[in-house]
C-alpha cells in the first residue's frame, strides 16, 4: 500500500521586545547565567505578572500577517506542570480563548502554490534552560519569561519538502514584520512536528508521532523524512505504531523515543487570575494592520511588475527582507531599463560572497551605489570584464572601497584603445604562425586560441570584444 | 461525584506530594466528606450563567516595554538550597 | 505612660506635639511583647534574648526586634514580603526564605513615614485556616482567653493588636482571614475591595480573592492605615487605577439616612443564640442612631462555602506549585528530581496545605473541571449578582462576622469541614470582591468578643467607615482590654 504523510508544525517564536513578557528584565541574548532575572520571572513568592504592551502588539501583527482572525476577547491561562526550568511550575499561556485563529500561509513548491491552514497563534512565556551534568542539572532562568508566540499549523503539509518550505516562508514573513530574530541557533525560533501516515487518498488520520529537538529547518526536513521511512516500514510489516514523542538526533540522523516516562498529561488549565482579560478592538486591529509592511509575496509580484524580473529572480530577491531592500535600492539606482544584470549580480556573485561569510547580503561592506557603479563599469562602460568585475566585487566586500578605486589601485582597467590592442595583436600573430595558418584554412578554434593568447599577453585587461573584432579584421585583411 | 483512594493517589502525583499509606487513607476519607458537601452545587442550574474568573471589570492592563534593573546574582541565588557558580542546581532531570 | 496601649492616631498626635519620640514607642512596645508574647505567641521567630536589641536598628535578617524606629511601627503577617527579612507563611517549606524585595504595602508604609515592626505575625500556614493552629510555629492564643483560638488565618496580627503587642497590623483576607480573627479578638479588621490594595508581595493563596487589609484598635486607625496602603500599583495587574479618597473624612458620627440590609440567610440555624442577640442589640443601637434597616435576601448564600473551597483551593494548588525546593526554602535530600519534588512537598507542607492542594488539583483535573471548577465560577456569578441586587437599594449590609465567638484550641482541628463552616459569613464577600469590616460589638457571658460585620458595594469603603465610626462613638466595646 502507498502511504501519504500528514504533517502539522508547531512553531515557537521569541518576540524581540526589549523586555520580558511579564517583567522589565532585558531579553538580550548571551549574558551571564541568571543575570537577567527578577522576582517576577523567577516566580518568587508574592510576585505578580504584568503583560508587555509591545508583545501584544507584535502578537497581533503576526496573527494578522498570517491571515488569522484576531479574537475580540482573549485571556491568559495557566498551564500547570512541574519542571525545573519553569519557576512557578505553571506556564502562563492561552487555552480556550487564544489571541487568534483560522489563518493561512501560502507556500510555493515546484511552481505550485499551496495554502496551509494556521490553526491558531497564541501568546505565552518561555521557560529557562537546563544544562545537564553527569550527576545533576544546572538551571539558568535568563530565558524564562521571554515572550513567545505559538503558531500551530493545520495538518495540511504532506511532505518534508513542504514542511521546509512552510518554515522558510513563515520565517520570511516574520522577518519582514521585524518582530523576531527567527534564529534557530539562538532558540528564538523552534519547531516541533506532528506526523502520521495514512493510506493515500484516505481521510482518516493514522497514529501520530510528535517530533522534537530539531535545531534547523534542514533538521526538521530530515527528521520528517526519517520518520516517514520508519513509520512506513512498521506499517508495511503490519506492526503497531505507538503514539509517542520522539527526539531527533542530528548526529545519528534518526529519531529516538523520549526516555522520560510521564503519566498521562493533565495540564489543569484554568484562567490566570493574576491577569485581567484582553479586549482587542477593531480600531486596535486597524492600527496594527497599518504597521504591517509589504510582505514577501506582494513584494515579489511588484518586483516582477516594476523591474521586469523573472518570477524566479523576484522570489529569490524577496525571500529575505534585507536582500529585498538592498536589491530594490540597487535596481532603482541602476539607470538601465533592463534590471536583469542587477538581479544576476546579486543572486550570483554577491550571494556567493555573503554565503561564504555567512551573513546577509545587506551586511556586506558594499553599498547599493557602489554595486550600481560596479555593474555599470562592467556592463555599460566596459571598463573591466565580467571576470575582473567579480574579483573587484570580492575586494569591495573585503575593504569597503569603491570599485573605481580598486580598479585604479590594482590597474585593472580594460584596454579598449585600438592602438594598444593592435600592438598586442601584432605580437601574437608574429609568435603564432601555425595558428594563423590554421585560421586561414578555416579552423574556427584557432581564432579563440589567438584571442586567449592576446588576453594573456594583456594580463587579462584587454577588452575581449574589441580584441576579437580587431584580431579578426587583421587576420581577414592579411 | 465521589473521590476514591486511587483518584487521590493520582492527584497527589500530579501535585507532586508524597503520601504515606496512612495519610492517603485519612485524606481520601476527608476529601470524600468535603466533596459530598461541595456536591450541593450540583442542584443549581447554571446552564446560562457566565463564569466569573475576575471579579472586577478590568481589561487590557499592560505595561510599557521598558527595561528595569534585574536582581544581582547574589540576591538571586541567596535563597538557593543548592548552587554552582551562577546556576541553581537540581537533581538530574533525565532519569 | 504605657504607650503600647494607645492607638496610632493618639501616638501620632503625641509625636506631632513632640511629647514622645518614635524610639519611646518602640521601646514601650518591645517591653510589652517581651512581657506577654510568651503566652499569646502572636509573633514568630521572636528573639531568644529580649532586650539586647530593643529599639535598635539591627542588621537585616538576623532575628531583629525592630528594623528602624520611624513613625508608628506596623506588625506584618508572615505572608507579606519584607526585603531581607524572613517571610515564611508559617510553613516549613519556606524555611529560611528571605525575599529580595518588599511588598508594595511595605514600601508604602515606609514612604508614609512609618516602619515595619521587625517581627512577623503568626498565621495559619499559607493562610489556610480559621484558627491559626495550622502554623509550623504552633498556635497563637486568644488574649481574651488563652485556651481559645484567636481566629485565623491572620490570628497573630489580630491577637497582637488585641493584646497591645502591636499598635496596628496588616493581615490578609481570602475568605475572612482578617475579619474573623478581628471578631474573635475584639479588634477592627477590614477587608478592602478586591483591587483596592496591591497584592504585589503578598504570597498568594487564592489570587482572585486575596486582599491585604488593616487590623487596628479602632475605626480611625483603620482609615489611616487604609489611606497609606491603598491605591493603584503598576506591579499588580488586578489593582485598579481610581483615586483613593481620604478615608478619615468618612469618620462621621452620623448614621442618619444610611440604608442597611439585614440578610435573612445569615440569621439561621448554626448562628450561636448568644452571638445572635449581641448582633441584634448592635443593630438596634444603629437603628437608634438613625440608620434605616430592612430585611433583604442573598439567596445563594448557602453555596458560598462550597464555591469558595473549589475556587480557593484550585488557585492555591497552582500558586503553591512553586514551592518545590528548586530556588528557595526546604529541599528534601533525595535521589532524582521527581522524588525531590514529592519528598520536599511531603515534608514541607502541613496537613491542611496538603488537603487543599490535593482538593484544588482534583477540581482542575481532567474530567472534573466542568463539574467542579467551572460550576463554581458560575455560582460565583450568582453570588455576586445577589449583592448587586441588594446594593441597588442599600448602602450597607450588616451581619454577624462569625456564627460563634472564639472556639477552644483543638476543637475543630480534626474536622476540616467544621472548620470551613466557621467562615460561612465572611466568604461571600471575597467571592463578590466587595469590602467589609468587622468591629467589636459586645462580649459573650464567657467574656469573648463578638464582631459585627458591615458590607458595602465595590470601592465604597467610605460607607463602612462611617457606620463603624458612628457605632464606635456611641459604644465602648472597642476600648475594652483583655487582662494579660
Amino acid at each position: 500500500m502507498k502511504y501519504e504523510p500528514v504533517i502539522g508544525l508547531e512553531v515557537h517564536l521569541h518576540l524581540n521586545t526589549k523586555t520580558k513578557a511579564f517583567c522589565g528584565c532585558s531579553t538580550q541574548f548571551g549574558s551571564e547565567p541568571n543575570a537577567q532575572v527578577c522576582p517576577v520571572c523567577l516566580g518568587f513568592p508574592g510576585s505578580l505578572p504584568v503583560y508587555n504592551q509591545t508583545a501584544l502588539d507584535y502578537a497581533i501583527k503576526v496573527a494578522l500577517a498570517l491571515n488569522c482572525k484576531v479574537q475580540e476577547h482573549t485571556k491568559f491561562d495557566r498551564k500547570n506542570y512541574f519542571y525545573p526550568d519553569l519557576p512557578k511550575n505553571y506556564q502562563i499561556s492561552q487555552y480556550d480563548l487564544p489571541l487568534s485563529m483560522h489563518g493561512f500561509l501560502d507556500i510555493e513548491l515546484g511552481g505550485q502554490e499551496k495554502r496551509i491552514g494556521i490553526t491558531r497563534v497564541h501568546m505565552e512565556e518561555d521557560a529557562g534552560k537546563l544544562i545537564h551534568q553527569e550527576d545533576c542539572s544546572l538551571v539558568d532562568f535568563n530565558r524564562t519569561g521571554i515572550p513567545l508566540l505559538e503558531i500551530v499549523s493545520e495538518p495540511d503539509l504532506n511532505s518534508p519538502e513542504e514542511a521546509y518550505e512552510y518554515l522558510s516562508t513563515l520565517k520570511s514573513v516574520i522577518e519582514y514584520l521585524d518582530v523576531s530574530d527567527c534564529d534557530m541557533e539562538k532558540g528564538s525560533l523552534r519547531c516541533d512536528a506532528n506526523i502520521s501516515l495514512r493510506p493515500a487518498g484516505s481521510k482518516t488520520l493514522g497514529v501520530k508521532t510528535e517530533l522534537k529537538n530539531m535545531n534547523s529547518f534542514k533538521g526538521v526536513k530530515d527528521a520528517l523524512a526519517f520518520e516517514i521511512g520508519r513509520q512506513n516500514k512498521l506499517l508495511e510489516s503490519a506492526e503497531t505504531l505507538l503514539q509517542e514523542t520522539r527526539l531527533w538526533n542530528a548526529k545519528s540522523s534518526e529519531t529516538l523515543p523520549m526516555r522520560v516516562k510521564e503519566g498521562a498529561k493533565d495540564y489543569r488549565y484554568f484562567p490566570e487570575p493574576d491577569l485581567p482579560a484582553l479586549i482587542i478592538t477593531e480600531s486596535k486591529i486597524a492600527e496594527i494592520k497599518n504597521t504591517i509592511p509589504e510582505l514577501p509575496k506582494e513584494k515579489m509580484r511588484r518586483f516582477i511588475k516594476d523591474y521586469g524580473l523573472s518570477e524566479y529572480d523576484a522570489k529569490v530577491l524577496t525571500a529575505s527582507k534585507w536582500t529585498a531592500r538592498f536589491s530594490e535600492e540597487t535596481m532603482r539606482k541602476f539607470s538601465a531599463v533592463n534590471k536583469k544584470p542587477v538581479a544576476n549580480w546579486i543572486i550570483g556573485p554577491l550571494a556567493g560572497i555573503a554565503g561564504n561569510k555567512s551573513c546577509e547580503i545587506s551586511a556586506l561592506r558594499i553599498s547599493a551605489d557602489q554595486l550600481v557603479d560596479l555593474i555599470e563599469l562592467v556592463e555599460k562602460k566596459q571598463v573591466i570584464s565580467n571576470l575582473t568585475g567579480k574579483v573587484v566585487l570580492e575586494e569591495m566586500a573585503n575593504t569597503g572601497k569603491h570599485p573605481q578605486k580598486i580598479i585604479e589601485e590594482k590597474n585593472l582597467a580594460q584596454i579598449s584603445d585600438s592602438t594598444s590592442l593592435n600592438s598586442v595583436i601584432a605580437g601574437v600573430i608574429k609568435e603564432n604562425p601555425k595558428s594563423v595558418a590554421d585560421y586561414k584554412t578555416g579552423k574556427a578554434n584557432a581564432l579563440m586560441f589567438l584571442v586567449g593568447q592576446a588576453m594573456r599577453k594583456s594580463a587579462g585587461k584587454a577588452n575581449p570584444k574589441m580584441l576579437q573584432t580587431l584580431l579578426k579584421e587583421r587576420l581577414d585583411s592579411e | 461525584m465521589g473521590i476514591d483512594k486511587k483518584t487521590v493517589e493520582g492527584v497527589a502525583h500530579l501535585a507532586r506530594i508524597e503520601l504515606e499509606p496512612k495519610e492517603l487513607e485519612k485524606l481520601s476519607h476527608q476529601l470524600e466528606h468535603i466533596l459530598a458537601f461541595i456536591d450541593k452545587l450540583s442542584v443549581l442550574n447554571t446552564d446560562n450563567v457566565p463564569p466569573t474568573s475576575h471579579i472586577l471589570p478590568l481589561n487590557n492592563v499592560l505595561r510599557k516595554d521598558e527595561t528595569k534593573p534585574s536582581l544581582s546574582i547574589e540576591k538571586t541565588l541567596a535563597n538557593a538550597p543548592a548552587k554552582q557558580g551562577n546556576f541553581f542546581v537540581v537533581p538530574k532531570v533525565i532519569e | 505612660m504605657e504607650l503600647y496601649k494607645l492607638t496610632a492616631h493618639e501616638l501620632l498626635e503625641k509625636l506631632k506635639n513632640k511629647e514622645i519620640t518614635a524610639e519611646e514607642i518602640s521601646s514601650s512596645l518591645a517591653k510589652r511583647i517581651e512581657d506577654v508574647d510568651v503566652e499569646v505567641k502572636a509573633y514568630v521567630r521572636t528573639p531568644e534574648k529580649w532586650g539586647q536589641k530593643r529599639g535598635q536598628s539591627p542588621e537585616k535578617g538576623d532575628s531583629p526586634l525592630f528594623f528602624e524606629t520611624k513613625g508608628i511601627p506596623v506588625s506584618i503577617k508572615d505572608n507579606i514580603c519584607t526585603d531581607g527579612y524572613s517571610t515564611e507563611c508559617c510553613s516549613k517549606i519556606l524555611e529560611g526564605f528571605k525575599p529580595p524585595y518588599n511588598a508594595t504595602v511595605i514600601n508604602k508604609i515606609n514612604e508614609a513615614g512609618h516602619s515595619f515592626l521587625g517581627l512577623k505575625c503568626n498565621m495559619d500556614e499559607f493562610a489556610f485556616g480559621s484558627s491559626t493552629e495550622n502554623s509550623c510555629f504552633g498556635p497563637t492564643r486568644n488574649p481574651w482567653n488563652l485556651e481559645s483560638v484567636p481566629g485565623g488565618s491572620s490570628g497573630g496580627s489580630a491577637a497582637a493588636v488585641a493584646g497591645d503587642e502591636a499598635i496596628w497590623a496588616l493581615g490578609s483576607d481570602t475568605g475572612g482571614s482578617i475579619r474573623q480573627p478581628a471578631s474573635f479578638c475584639g479588634v477592627v479588621g477590614l477587608k478592602p475591595t478586591y483591587g483596592r490594595v496591591s497584592r504585589y508581595g503578598l504570597i498568594a493563596f487564592a489570587s482572585s480573592l486575596d486582599q491585604i487589609g488593616p487590623l487596628t484598635k479602632d475605626a480611625r486607625d483603620s482609615a489611616l492605615l487604609m489611606n497609606i496602603i491603598s491605591g493603584f500599583d503598576p506591579l499588580d495587574s488586578t489593582s485598579i487605577n481610581i483615586p483613593v479618597p481620604d478615608y478619615t473624612k468618612d469618620l462621621i458620627n452620623d448614621a442618619k439616612g444610611l440604608k442597611i440590609g439585614i440578610p435573612k440567610e445569615y440569621f439561621v440555624e448554626g448562628l450561636d443564640p448568644e452571638v445572635k442577640s449581641i448582633v441584634e442589640e448592635a443593630i438596634d443601637k444603629l437603628k437608634g442612631l438613625g440608620a434605616q434597616f430592612k430585611e433583604v435576601s442573598l439567596p445563594h448564600t448557602e453555596y458560598a462555602v462550597p464555591v469558595y473551597y473549589i475556587i480557593a483551593t484550585a488557585e492555591a494548588s497552582s500558586n503553591l506549585a512553586r514551592f518545590d525546593g528548586v530556588q528557595y526554602g526546604l529541599r528534601a535530600k533525595t535521589q532524582g528530581l521527581i522524588d525531590m519534588y514529592k519528598k520536599t512537598r511531603q515534608l514541607g507542607f502541613g496537613d491542611e496545605a496538603k488537603r487543599r492542594i490535593i482538593l484544588g488539583t482534583f477540581a482542575l483535573s481532567h474530567g472534573y473541571y466542568d463539574a467542579y471548577y467551572l460550576r463554581a465560577l458560575k455560582v460565583r456569578t450568582l453570588i455576586k449578582q445577589d449583592f448587586d441586587n441588594v446594593f441597588k437599594d442599600f448602602d450597607c449590609i450588616v451581619t454577624p462576622t462569625s456564627p460563634t465567638a472564639a472556639f477552644k484550641i483543638g476543637d475543630k482541628v480534626d474536622d476540616p469541614l467544621k472548620m470551613y463552616l466557621s467562615d460561612i459569613y465572611t466568604i461571600s464577600v471575597n467571592l463578590a470582591g466587595i469590602p467589609a469590616i468587622s468591629i467589636p460589638c459586645g462580649f459573650t457571658k464567657k467574656g469573648l468578643p463578638v464582631g459585627l460585620q458591615i458590607l458595602s458595594r465595590h470601592f465604597n469603603e467610605s460607607a463602612l467607615f462611617r457606620l463603624a465610626y458612628t457605632y464606635e462613638q456611641n459604644t465602648e466595646w472597642h476600648k475594652m482590654k483583655p487582662k494579660l
